[in-house]
């Protein structure tokens, strides 16, 4: 990078950052003097506007775009079902599916788990927010860092040489032969997996501790005075009173990784069988022409996507009217 | 970092009290609770904890340890038995950072695009959400409930359904039918970028920033209006310093977000090392030096560095965010 294209991209921000600041200063700079007569009318439209119109145009219209598209060819004609046919029907495309609904399985439901588990293990105990920390750290780096962490960690080295990756370090530790991981069908799968497992965990503690804190010392210690042991209490004291906060960790944790795409993507781009619906979507719209096709996985996503949304604001709903 | 309707039970900025006193609680309650004395952990449990915390920081330990190896040492032992091997180096740094020769990756210009995107990529949708936000909270009009409903709804939208109409948009300009509405924008910079990040952002900042700024107190507005301002002063002089820690924390998010962001920047960024931030340089490095772990270790460890100090150093505000911001699409 020479000092002129730092100045370069330097200038560019402060241009944009000016530009903008300019245009939204003049705009609540003129609202306020515009004509008494429908005043109201003018400050409605000069707040609104810039946010409708980019959602208008940027979102709303590309999805419905996105979503006749799926029922095209790749030169935009109308060719029925044949995307969905091909993804039903193409053993490559099946494994995409199968991966995902794999991926949504085993995320949240084992990220919740330990999520819970850590949060009721280090509860009031001493360095909580230490413990807490680390476990959360995962959270703030991107997909593709945390893919590279785990590929280290995966990382294979022919038998007889020193292994630099710890997980094949450990097979040769117990006797066995190192795995090229990465490249042997099924077990990729579940181990691109644990990278997101590893980075959602973080999540579920936090939101879990919180709530878990929220929890009614006395109906704990009601429950301890009848003489029930630590596993009773949690069983029945406190996952009740959180349940609010596990649905939402468990519904976020699956939409998040319904959507996973850096990590498959960094790992193997998607190859020795290890695509997700995401994954292949970028693949079949960006990197093999076929918008139609991307298009199609784009729909089946949002399809996914939806039954969990409406079952969490069912549960939030029912919530709110018991209160 | 997903999508979802926002979880109404969750502390959000908007009911600020309640996530400030549950995260911090973690220090209160333990005082609160020592009267009890009776703990639900055991020491089975302290050792899984302890376990839990090992396995789940080792990973990140070992490619940080190893990135300050040499490369022989890097290439031929594990960095666990760095006892054995000692080494110490910069020079993995100095490589992918500085270095211009044509095998290096040349991260300094990917870094300055990461900030370049996420900067406005952080404060543009701020800015417009926080103005329609106010709108929302506290310009009354008809079908403001329908339209904030609709906006809400937006979230459920996975950004794939925007991806390639939109990337088409960028190179063609809008049209409907034979005018041309807009001009496509030209390639090489980061607009596009900015743009899609903003609008992707859009849905849940309103969201958010509305369920804040609609708890300022009504009279504080009222009183203001009554005086003589309109709703510009009211937004500039009041709406956004009351907001500000809502503003700020929902920010902080939406930066680490871009910052992170590899779909994104794939799809607009045109990957040239004039636009593309960091994250589509080691996906790219990963693909095509998979191998070369000392440029890899220290070149990761340079995308890792910005938002590790955005969260040790904002961690209450970043969990903060995060709560609120865990329904993102």
């Amino acid at each position: 990078m020479t000092t002129a294209d730092l100045i370069n991209k330097i200038v560019q921000v402060a241009a944009a950052l000016a530009i903008f600041a300019a245009v939204i200063g003049l705009i609540l700079f003129l609202i306020d003097k515009a004509p008494k007569r429908g005043r109201d009318g003018f400050q409605l439209v000069a707040f609104l506007a810039p946010a409708l119109l980019l959602l208008g145009i940027g979102l709303i219209y590309p999805a419905v775009r996105t979503s006749i598209a799926a029922f095209a060819d790749n030169t935009g004609n109308f060719i029925g079902l044949d995307n969905f046919v091909w993804m039903f029907t193409q053993p490559d495309a099946l494994r995409t599916l199968a991966n995902t609904v794999v991926w949504v399985v085993l995320v949240p439901l084992v990220s919740t788990i330990i999520g819970l588990a850590y949060a009721v293990f280090i509860d009031k105990a001493r360095g909580e927010r230490i413990f807490k920390a680390l476990v959360f750290m995962p959270m703030a780096i991107s997909f593709v860092g945390a893919s590279i962490i785990w590929r280290f960690v995966y990382e294979y080295r022919p038998e007889g040489r020193e292994q630099i990756g710890a997980l094949n370090q450990i097979l040769v530790w117990f006797g066995a032969e190192p795995v090229l991981w990465l490249q042997s069908d099924p077990i990729n799968t579940l181990l691109l997996i644990v990278v997101m497992i590893w980075v959602q965990t973080g999540f579920a503690m936090v939101v879990l501790s919180a709530a878990i804190k929220g929890v009614p010392t006395e109906q704990l210690e009601a429950a301890q005075l009848d003489g029930t042991n630590a596993w009773q209490r949690f069983r029945n004291v406190t996952v009740p009173g959180i349940r609010g906060s596990l649905v939402v960790v468990v519904t976020t944790i699956s939409i998040a990784t319904l959507k996973v795409f850096d990590i498959v993507q960094t790992m193997t781009a998607g190859n020795f069988g290890t695509s997700v619906v995401a994954n292949e979507m970028y693949n079949q719209a960006f990197r093999s022409q076929a918008p139609g096709r991307g298009s199609a996985l784009a729909l089946i996503l949002f399809i996914m996507v939806l039954p969990i949304v409406i079952y969490n604001v069912r549960i939030l709903r029912q919530q709110r009217e018991i209160r | 970092m997903s999508s979802s309707v926002a979880p109404a039970d969750l502390p959000v900025p908007g009911r600020s009290d309640r996530d400030d006193t549950s995260y911090e609680l973690a220090q209160e309650g333990a005082t609160k609770t020592k009267r009890v004395k009776q703990r639900l952990t055991s020491r089975g449990a302290t050792i899984a904890a302890l376990i839990i915390a090992v396995v789940w920081t080792l990973p990140t330990f070992g490619l940080f340890v190893s990135s300050f190896r040499p490369e022989d040492e890097i290439r031929n032992n594990g960095w666990w038995t760095i006892f054995q091997n000692p080494g110490f180096t910069l020079a993995n740094y100095q490589d992918v950072l500085l270095s211009s020769s044509a095998s290096s990756p040349q991260l300094g210009s990917y870094f300055v695009n990461s900030l370049a995107i996420a900067i406005p990529g952080t404060l543009f949708p701020l800015v417009l959400a926080s103005l329609a936000a106010y709108a929302f909270a506290w310009i009354k009009f008809k079908g403001s409930n329908a339209l904030f409903i609709l906006v809400f709804a937006l979230q459920i939208v996975p950004l794939q359904m925007a991806l390639i109409p939109l990337l088409q948009m960028f190179s063609l300009g809008l049209r409907f039918g034979e005018t041309q509405i807009l001009p496509g924008l030209p390639a090489g910079n980061y607009a596009q970028v900015w743009i899609a990040h903003t609008i992707f952002a859009l849905p849940l900042a309103i969201f958010l920033l509305h369920n804040f700024i609609s708890e300022i107190p009504g009279e504080v507005i009222e009183a203001a209006r009554v005086d003589g301002a309109g709703h510009g002063q009211v937004f500039f002089r009041i709406i956004i310093p009351l907001a500000l820690p809502a503003i700020a924390s929902f920010g902080i998010f939406q930066f680490l977000w871009v910052w992170n962001d590899l779909l994104v920047a794939l799809v607009f960024s045109g990957g040239t090392p004039d636009v593309a931030p960091l994250t589509q340089r080691l996906a790219e490095l990963t693909g095509s030096r998979g191998q070369e772990w000392q440029r890899l270790t220290a070149a990761a460890f340079v995308s890792l560095v910005i938002p590790l100090i955005v969260f040790f150093s904002l961690q209450r505000y970043f969990v903060r965010g995060l709560l609120a911001g865990s329904t993102k699409g």
